[in-house]
C-alpha cells in the first residue's frame, strides 16, 4: 500500500462540554477514497472540518505529509474542500468562482483560462463559464463546487455530504462520477456521509464512527460482511442481531438451536452477538431447517421479497427471490460461512469501543 | 370575493398616498413651476444657479457626503462585530443601539444643542479640568456631527442585515481555496454586502442631503444647507413658488441616489426597516 498521507493522533474536540470526538487515530492512505460514516453528530464533519483547517481540535495532533499542521490556518493547507450547500459566490459567475484560488495564487491569466476549460470538461459542464451560479441546478451546482476545488491541484479533496441535497437519481449518477474523478485526478478522497449505500459504493476504506468513536476500519466487503460490532452490523445494511452462546469453535447457540459457524476463538459458552444478514437466509421446508417459524410479514421489494419469520422468538428478516406467504411454516438454513460472531459490549458504555488498528 | 376583499384592504392606503403624498407632490410641481401670476416658468428652479442658492446646494451636498462616509466608516466594522456575534447577546446590543431612533429626533438634536453650546455641558466639564474649550457649535462640525448621531442606525442596520445573511461556508470556501482574512474580506464579504452599503447610503445620505433641522439647531443660523433656504422660502418669505422650485432641484438628487440603490440592491437585501 502506498505511504501515509494524513495522520490524525489522538484527536479529542468537545463543544460545550460535549464530547464531540474522544482519542481519535486514524491515518488515511495517498489515492485512498476514505468514507467517514455515520450518523448525524457522530464526529465525522467534524473530523472533516479538523483535517480541512475550520476547527482545531482541543487535544492531538494533524499530521499531513509528514509536518504537523494542527495550528496550520485553512487557507495555507494543500487540500481543498466540497461543501454540503456548495458555497458558491453568487455574486461571481461559473468561471470567476473557478478562478477564485487560482487568482489568490497569482496564476497567469492564460493557465487560469486553460485549468477552467479543463475542469469544466472534467466535469461535464463546458461552455457554462458566464452562468451565475443561482441559474445552475443543484447537481450542477456541486458540480462547479469540485471543479473550483480541483482547480488548485489539491493532494486531497474534503467532501462534506456533497450529494445530500440532490434527489435519488441525481446522487447514483453523481456517485460514478466522482468515483471516476477519483481515477482521473489520482487524489485522496475524504469523503463524509450518513448514507451507507453512498460509503459502500463509491469508497476503497469506510471509517465507521459513532458517538465520538471510530467502531471499525475496513474495505466497504469487510465492512458489510465481517461487522465487529452490533452498531457497525446494525448501521450497515439491514441484519439480524441476536444474542446468542459460542459454544465452542465453529458451534454457536442461536435462540436454542445449534448452528455451525466458522469462527473460532471466542472461547466457550461465551454470550455474545451473532450477525446474519437477510439475505443470507434461507428458507426451506419445516423439516430441513436448523429451526422452524411462521411468516409473519411479506412485502415485494422488486429485487426481492422482504418477510419477516416468527422463529423461537424472534422476528427474522429475510431477503428471498422466492415467496412465502403470511402464516406459512418455514425452515430458516444458515450457511455456516455467513454467520458473523462479534464480541458482546462489557457494559453500555463500550457500545461505543474504540476499535484500533 | 377573496381578492376583493383584499383590495378593501389597500384602500386606506391608496387614500392614504393619494392625498398626502401625490396631492402635495402636484403642488408642490405646480408651484415650482409657475409663477405668482400662475404662468408656466422655470424661473425657480434655475434660480438654482444664484451663488446664494447653489453655495447652501453645496454645502448640504459636502456635508452629508462627509456624513455619510463616516457613517459608513464608523458602522461596517460595527455590523460585523455585531454579526459575528452569536444570536442572543447581539439582540441587546441592537437593542441599546436602537434606543436613541425611539426618542423624538428634536429633542435628540436639541441634546447635542446643549452639550457642544460654548457655555455648554462638554466645555463646562473641559473648563472645569482646564483644558482649552470646543468652538463647535454654530460651525459645520456640528452639523456633521448631528447628522453622523442621527442617522448612524439607518447606517448599521442595512449593513448588519446583509452580512447576517452571508453563508459561514462562503467565508469558508474562500479560506479553503487559499484566500487570507483580508483577501476573504475584500473578494466575498465586501461585495456580497454592497446592496446593504448601497441601502445605508441611500438612507443616510438623503436625509442629511434635506434636513434643515440639524443645520438650524446646531449650525445656528449662520449654516445655510438647501433644506434651510426652502424652509425660508415657504415660512419667512412666503414664497411657495421658490421654495417649489428649489424643492424640485433637491428632488432630482433624491431620485438618483434611489435609482442607484435599486440597480445595485436588485432584491431588497439591503432593506433593514
Amino acid at each position: 500500500m502506498s505511504n501515509k498521507l494524513i495522520t490524525l493522533e489522538n484527536i479529542s474536540k468537545s463543544y460545550d462540554n460535549h464530547l464531540v470526538l474522544d482519542e481519535m487515530n486514524l491515518y488515511i492512505r495517498e489515492n485512498e477514497f476514505v468514507t467517514l460514516l455515520g450518523p448525524s453528530g457522530c464526529g465525522k464533519t467534524t473530523t472533516l472540518r479538523i483535517i480541512g483547517g475550520f476547527e482545531t481540535p482541543d487535544t492531538g495532533r494533524v499530521i499531513f505529509d509528514g509536518n504537523d499542521i494542527t495550528k496550520l490556518p485553512a487557507y495555507k493547507r494543500q487540500l481543498n474542500t466540497v461543501f454540503q450547500k456548495y458555497a458558491l459566490f453568487t455574486h461571481m459567475n461559473i468561471a470567476e468562482n473557478i478562478a477564485f484560488g487560482l487568482k489568490i495564487k497569482n496564476k497567469s491569466k492564460s493557465y487560469i483560462d486553460d485549468k477552467i476549460k479543463y475542469a469544466l470538461k472534467l466535469v461535464n459542464l463546458e461552455g457554462y463559464e458566464n452562468r451565475m451560479p443561482d441559474s445552475l441546478s443543484g447537481g450542477q451546482q456541486q458540480r462547479i463546487a469540485i471543479a473550483r476545488a480541483i482547480v488548485n491541484e489539491p493532494k486531497v479533496l474534503l467532501l462534506d455530504e456533497p450529494l445530500g441535497a440532490l434527489d435519488l437519481k441525481l446522487r447514483q449518477d453523481m456517485q460514478y462520477e466522482l468515483i471516476r474523478l477519483k481515477n482521473e485526478l489520482g487524489i485522496t478522497f475524504i469523503y463524509v456521509t450518513h448514507d451507507q449505500e453512498e460509503a459502500l459504493t463509491m469508497s476503497d476504506t469506510i471509517v465507521v464512527m459513532n458517538q465520538g468513536y471510530i467502531q471499525q476500519i475496513g474495505t466497504p466487503e469487510m465492512i458489510y460482511n465481517e461487522p465487529e460490532n452490533a452498531f457497525v452490523a446494525d448501521f450497515i445494511g439491514d441484519s439480524n442481531i441476536i444474542d446468542s452462546i459460542f459454544i465452542r469453535d465453529e458451534l454457536v447457540e442461536i435462540l436454542g438451536a445449534k448452528f455451525a459457524c466458522v469462527d473460532k476463538g471466542f472461547g466457550e459458552n461465551k454470550h455474545v452477538d451473532v450477525v446474519i444478514r437477510p439475505e443470507d437466509i434461507e428458507l426451506v421446508k419445516p423439516e430441513e431447517g436448523t429451526i422452524t417459524g411462521e411468516v409473519t410479514h411479506l412485502i415485494f421489494k422488486g429485487v426481492h421479497y422482504e418477510m419477516e419469520v416468527m422463529a423461537n422468538g424472534f422476528e427474522w428478516l429475510v431477503h428471498s427471490t422466492k415467496m412465502f406467504p403470511v402464516g406459512e411454516k418455514v425452515g430458516i438454513k444458515v450457511d455456516p460461512f455467513n454467520i458473523q460472531i462479534m464480541n458482546k459490549p462489557e457494559s453500555e458504555d463500550e457500545e461505543a469501543v474504540q476499535i484500533e488498528e | 370575493m377573496k381578492n376583493k376583499f383584499v383590495k378593501l384592504l389597500s384602500l386606506p392606503y391608496l387614500i392614504w398616498s393619494a392625498g398626502f403624498i401625490i396631492i402635495p407632490l402636484i403642488m408642490v410641481f405646480y408651484y415650482g413651476l409657475t409663477d405668482k401670476s400662475g404662468r408656466l416658468t422655470f424661473a425657480n428652479v434655475a434660480s438654482i444657479t444664484l451663488p446664494v442658492h447653489f453655495k447652501s446646494l453645496i454645502i448640504a451636498l459636502l456635508l452629508s457626503l462627509i456624513s455619510t462616509v463616516i457613517c459608513l466608516l464608523l458602522s461596517y466594522p460595527l455590523a460585523m462585530i455585531l454579526a459575528s456575534m452569536n444570536k442572543g447577546n447581539n439582540k441587546l446590543m441592537i437593542l441599546i443601539f436602537v434606543l436613541p431612533m425611539w426618542m423624538n429626533f428634536l429633542l435628540r438634536t436639541l441634546a447635542w444643542q446643549t452639550l457642544l453650546e460654548n457655555e455648554g455641558v462638554i466645555n463646562t466639564i473641559l473648563q472645569l479640568l482646564h483644558m482649552p474649550t470646543l468652538k463647535i457649535i454654530n460651525t459645520p462640525y456640528a452639523i456633521v456631527f448631528g447628522m453622523i448621531y442621527n442617522f448612524l442606525p439607518f447606517m448599521v442596520l442595512p449593513i448588519y442585515n446583509v452580512l447576517c445573511k452571508i453563508d459561514g461556508n462562503l467565508l469558508n470556501a474562500a479560506r479553503d481555496l487559499g484566500a487570507n482574512e483580508v483577501q476573504t474580506f475584500l473578494k466575498v464579504t465586501l461585495p456580497l454586502s454592497v446592496p446593504g452599503i448601497i441601502s445605508g447610503i441611500t438612507m443616510v445620505f438623503v436625509p442629511a442631503l434635506t434636513t434643515f433641522v440639524i443645520s438650524d439647531l446646531l449650525g445656528g443660523s449662520k449654516i445655510l444647507l438647501i433644506g434651510n433656504v426652502i424652509e425660508q422660502e415657504f415660512t419667512l418669505n412666503s414664497n411657495w413658488h421658490l421654495g417649489s422650485g428649489l424643492s424640485i432641484v433637491l428632488m432630482l438628487f433624491i431620485i438618483i441616489s434611489m435609482i442607484a440603490s435599486a440597480v445595485f440592491d436588485k432584491d431588497g437585501e439591503g432593506s433593514a426597516l
